[in-house]
């Protein structure tokens, strides 16, 4: 149970400091107006901010009134506003109507707007149009790092994953190359950097660059983080595709984590109280736990239960001054793990329920046979089943992704049937959704050989050969083939296993997805890592589309201590999943690494789909 | 792998490779869940649950008290509500609560650092405002609202420019006249792969350049484009980004984008026009097909909507009174319109507009899914009679036969959810289905006495 880490394994560093830096930053933003404001907060901003400060600090920089920032007019009375949003378009918009109709009244306040993690010229521009420009102080708050937990940190920006890989919009890159210039500044170079993936090249190309002109401050640094690795979300969506049955997948697929707590109904409380918990490697319960395949959940927390009895039942012998001591010093610790105990049993159970009810069994089954490649047509049925019976929208259009990846596209016929089956099922508007899907090569038709499309081909006759080559090459970002089948034999994804897979005593990263698949995103981690380059795995690169898009630079750096040669800060570009995390935490316990996680938010698959959805629910 | 046999599958599937674990059953590992569970609850009355100081306390929201999300939907809530004890409430810090994490105790503050630095004003000295060199400090450019950078120079190459606008300073773009110092800058920005800046220049670009200059340009430079495209997306200049499908011939792009806005229309009959100007849009022949059936179902829901109203506020149809309607069946799924249709319009003759069977031939909504939904709505009006008509097929010579196009664990769920009765199912002769429906139903009780009765019979003619 819960793996112990190797004794030599290196320490991690420690990265509360970038929550002091985050509020000590705000803070100096809010004194920039002085005097008492009402401070208007965008949704999604709250429950990061939630991690690093709280209403006392707020006040005590003489922050009268919150207000979330919605569509509706606003009742504050103070004479100075101050908002803090995302820099998106539609929070300009919002506060354009706000200040207009303060002008129209003839109302003079004081109105400030500070941009997470950085403003944008497009808002800029529209508080320009709307006559606002001026009229508001525009201020930014670059925090774009937070430390979920002891090894996570999060961007905490899901719509990485759209804007980039559905729209190709790059306006997050220089956030991202901000935010490793960051981690630079604080923890020391990287001596071995590797990356896959068009955006990871980028990136990385950005934030060299941002090195560079801010020339000497890692200079003569120690490095404490030894490898960094860039890896982009479409180099692998099957995992990401993919039922979570590890636990904090299994949580965050069944009561979404947000920003690292998650809210337990009364179904879990077994009260009538909702609960907001906390999940992190502080919950000595759930960090023994979380890690493991879930069918081993259950004899971890009845053993713990056991202890506990024992424990509590020790206090039966006691006399007066060992009770004493007993109530003093255990009691607390016993208390706090009876109830963490019993909210993960909850838990538990709740999930039993509700996979047991939805026939979890069945889609496990499906989705391995869709992994492993066989039985493809009754793989097509279980969907379309799915679908006819108006099962969950996102989970038939999960399917539906996970079949055309593995098989390199659905065959025409399948594609259009299961289209018009899906929107008859959940809304003819879905059409914009499977446009999307298709664009992000996600959902797509088997298209008999490799034809340029009308559009290309058109282009390629307008330009010389050079700029078609960069054409070319911009189009096959968009749409290009999966290659899933021979990559998994490539990297041996589908581990042959004679006999049992003991999920207890896992042999492999497969143990994530019961055995049945390695996923391919931490493999290509571990394979570079292990041969420090990207030498031997050309073809597996050709395959993934990103010939010109793997790349490895190691600095002559021979001041890294072997303990931070062992660490290794993972930096997934469009989200990466729980499942994810607990396989290559399993694999560093076995190499004696430690792996960092730097993800621009956490997803799963349900994330993935409405992301990419025009319907919002 | 794709040419495993059958035999192989079922080997592989029944190998204990996957046996470690099932969601199926309540085998030993729920039970032994449930056992922990009772252990721990039988703990409680030791545990008792006054003191909170170690998890946090929670409003009825579910918000932890004191948090930044919580104190919101309080602002929110009330305009008069009591003060004082909110008051008292919100002096409960959410860190107190998240024990876990770290006290704010830092004991320097990096913003007493700023505070002594004299805030750029309008008195800013040139030198200062030129002077490149960001601040050594972790935050770098903290001391300075990035806003309130000028740009004195005219002279910025295109490449600094674009460097400048990365850092987010205000720079000039006006001196860039020239169509080539305009594509110089663009290719610059482009190629320093900051995606805000690239739109920065596009917007410069947009406002300088005729579109059909613009558009030409762009037709070659997809990164731009790609930039534009979504700009305009964002920005709602649907004119203009149609415009440029248009000339880029980008038809299939070009009719969708306009489809989209059918979402922005509220009102049904407005919905309902806006649709039918879809129709003629050169989507793909098969997405063609979807427009039209969309907008004829959007029609037919108008006129069914607006009758079933009338019949339900009439309180003259027994359906109506029994089973109020829960939502207007106005933008729902064409399934979800069909089980509407099998639930209260079920009899009813070809022609109506409201008629299952009309629906199924305007739609062509194949067998398989017509059963299914039909199964479902009459299950749950407890019709038992058309549950079995719907099996029942004759043949050529008239002799009467069941039949179930779909399979039988999913009508024995669909069944065994509705309370079906058990003759239900014998009068299917289906003595797998029967199988099925005793495996769902409670151990001991009369219903698996009456399955069992029925399966030992030898008067049925099973037909499996």
């Amino acid at each position: 149970m819960a793996f112990p880490h190797r004794p030599d394994a290196p320490e991690l560093p420690d990265f509360s400091m970038l929550k002091r830096l985050a509020r000590d930053q705000l803070i100096y933003l809010l004194e920039q107006l002085p005097g008492k404001k009402d401070l208007f907060i965008e949704a999604d901003l709250m429950s990061p901010l939630d991690r690093i400060a709280n209403v006392s600090i707020l006040k005590q920089h003489e922050v009268d009134k919150l207000y979330k920032v919605e569509n509706k007019p606003a009742l504050s009375s103070s004479e100075q506003l101050c908002f803090l949003v995302r820099p998106r378009i539609k929070n300009m918009r919002y506060i354009a109507s706000l200040v207009n109709a303060d002008k129209l009244a003839g109302r003079t306040r004081k109105y400030k707007v500070i941009f997470s993690p950085q403003k944008f010229y497009a808002c800029e521009m529209v508080l320009e149009e709307e006559g606002i420009y001026g009229d508001v102080s525009c201020d930014e708050w670059a925090f774009s790092l937070l430390p979920l937990d002891v090894d996570l940190l999060s961007m905490e920006l899901p719509e990485f994953f759209r804007d980039y890989f559905l729209e190709g919009d790059q306006r997050w890159i220089n956030t991202v190359a901000q935010a490793l210039h960051l981690l630079s500044t604080l923890y020391g170079p990287f001596p071995n950097c590797y990356g896959i993936g068009r955006c990871a090249k980028m990136a990385y190309e950005l934030w060299r660059n941002l090195e560079e002109e801010e020339d000497g401050e890692t200079k003569g640094r120690r490095p404490e983080i030894g490898h960094i690795f860039l890896l982009d979300r479409d180099v692998d969506f099957v995992t990401a595709l993919c039922s979570q049955v590890v636990y904090e997948g299994l949580v965050d697929d069944t009561f979404r984590i947000k920003c690292g707590s998650v809210d337990f109904g009364p179904e879990v409380t077994s009260s009538d109280k909702s609960l907001k918990v906390l999940l992190n490697a502080e919950d000595k319960v759930f960090n023994e736990i979380r890690n493991e395949h879930f069918s081993n959940v259950f004899g971890f927390l009845s053993q713990k239960a056991r202890n506990l009895q024992a424990q509590y039942d020790r206090r039966r012998g006691m006399d007066i001054k060992q009770m004493k001591n007993f109530v003093s010093q255990e009691l607390k610790g016993l208390k706090q793990e009876h109830r963490l105990l019993s909210l993960h049993i909850g838990a538990c159970e709740s999930i039993m329920k509700k996979k047991t009810k939805q026939d979890f069994q069945e889609l496990i089954k499906t989705e391995h046979a869709l992994l492993e490649g066989f039985n493809i047509r009754e793989s097509t049925s279980y969907i379309e089943e799915h679908i006819d019976r108006q099962v969950s929208p996102i989970e038939s259009l999960r399917l539906m992704c996970l079949l055309s990846i593995t098989e390199n596209g659905l065959i025409p016929k399948d594609y259009r049937s299961l289209k018009t089956q899906y929107l008859q099922s959940y809304g003819p508007e879905h059409l914009l959704t499977f446009s999307n899907l298709r664009r992000a090569g996600l959902l797509t038709e088997q298209a008999p050989g490799d034809t340029l499309t009308a559009v290309e081909s058109k282009v390629s006759k307008l330009v010389t050969d050079k700029a078609a080559g960069k054409i070319t090459d911009a189009f096959s970002s968009l749409a290009k083939r999966s290659n899933f089948r021979a990559i998994s034999k490539k990297l041996n994804l589908i581990p042959r296993v004679d006999g049992e897979y003991d999920l207890k005593v896992p042999r492999d990263m497969a143990y994530v997805f019961s055995g049945a698949y390695v996923p391919l995103s931490c493999r290509i981690i571990e394979q570079v890592l292990e041969r420090r380059s990207w030498q031997g795995l050309d073809e597996v690169v050709r395959l993934l589309n990103c010939s010109d898009f793997a790349f490895t630079d190691m600095t002559k750096e021979d001041k890294a201590s072997s303990e931070s040669l062992r660490l290794i800060l993972v930096v997934f570009l469009g989200g990466c999943t729980f499942s994810e995390i607990s396989a290559l935490r399993f694999l560093g316990r076995e190499k004696g690494y430690r792996f960092i996680f730097l993800t621009t938010a956490v997803t799963n698959s349900a994330r993935l789909m409405e992301a990419m959805s025009e319907v919002k629910a | 792998m794709m040419n495993r046999t059958k035999g192989d599958e079922e080997e592989y599937w029944n190998s204990s490779k996957f046996k470690a674990f099932t969601f199926d059953d309540e085998d030993d590992e729920l039970s032994q869940l449930k056992e922990s569970k009772r252990a721990v609850n039988s703990l409680r009355d030791f545990v008792d649950d006054d003191d909170d100081d170690d998890l946090e306390r929670v409003s009825w929201s579910g918000e932890p008290v004191g948090s930044i999300s919580w104190s919101i939907k309080e602002t929110a809530g009330n305009s008069s509500s009591s003060h004082e004890g909110r008051e008292q409430l919100k002096s409960r810090n959410s860190f107190s609560s998240y024990a876990q994490l770290p006290k704010p105790t830092s004991t320097y503050s990096l913003s007493s650092f700023f505070r002594g630095r004299t805030r750029p004003g309008s008195f800013q000295s040139l030198s200062d405002a030129l002077s490149d060199t960001p601040a050594k400090s972790y935050a770098p450019e903290l001391g300075r609202p990035k806003g309130e950078y000028r740009d004195y120079s005219n002279d910025w190459s295109p490449s600094d420019t674009v460097r400048r606008l990365r850092k987010g300073k205000v720079c000039s773009l006006e001196r860039f006249r020239s169509l080539q110092d305009k594509l110089q800058l663009l290719e610059e920005a482009v190629s320093m792969h900051d995606g805000n800046v690239i739109t920065a220049v596009l917007i410069f670009l947009k406002r300088t350049l005729s579109k059909e200059i613009l558009f030409r340009e762009l037709e070659v430079r997809q990164v731009a484009l790609r930039h534009l495209i979504h700009f305009l997306k964002e920005i709602g200049d649907q004119k203009l980004l149609l415009d440029l499908f248009r000339f880029l011939d980008r038809t299939e792009e070009l009719a969708l984008s306009h489809y989209r806005e059918h979402l922005n229309i509220q009102d049904p009959d407005k919905r309902k026009e806006f649709l039918k100007t879809c129709i003629g849009l050169p989507f793909s022949a098969e997405d063609s097909a979807h427009i039209q059936d969309h907008y004829t179902l959007l029609e037919r829901q108008i006129i069914i909507e607006a009758n079933d109203r009338h019949l339900e506020s009439a309180g003259q149809t027994e359906i109506f009174r029994k089973h109020p309607r829960k939502a207007s069946i106005l933008n729902m799924p064409l399934v979800t319109t069909l089980f509407y249709s099998c639930f209260y319009h079920y009899t009813e003759a070809e022609g109506t507009f409201s008629s299952p069977v009309n629906l199924k031939k305007t739609f062509k909504i194949p067998d398989k899914q017509y059963v299914l939904t039909a199964l479902a709505a009459r299950a749950k009006l407890r019709a038992w009679n058309d549950v079995d008509a719907l099996f029942t097929t004759k043949n050529w010579l008239g002799y009467t036969k069941k039949r179930a196009p779909i399979g039988f664990h999913r009508v024995v769920e669909i069944l065994h959810k509705n309370n079906a009765p058990v003759q239900t199912c014998r009068d299917l002769k289906d003595r797998q289905q029967l199988l099925a429906y005793r495996s769902k139903v409670d151990k001991g009780s009369a219903e698996e006495e009456k399955i069992d009765a029925l399966l030992s019979s030898s008067q049925i003619r099973w037909k499996n």
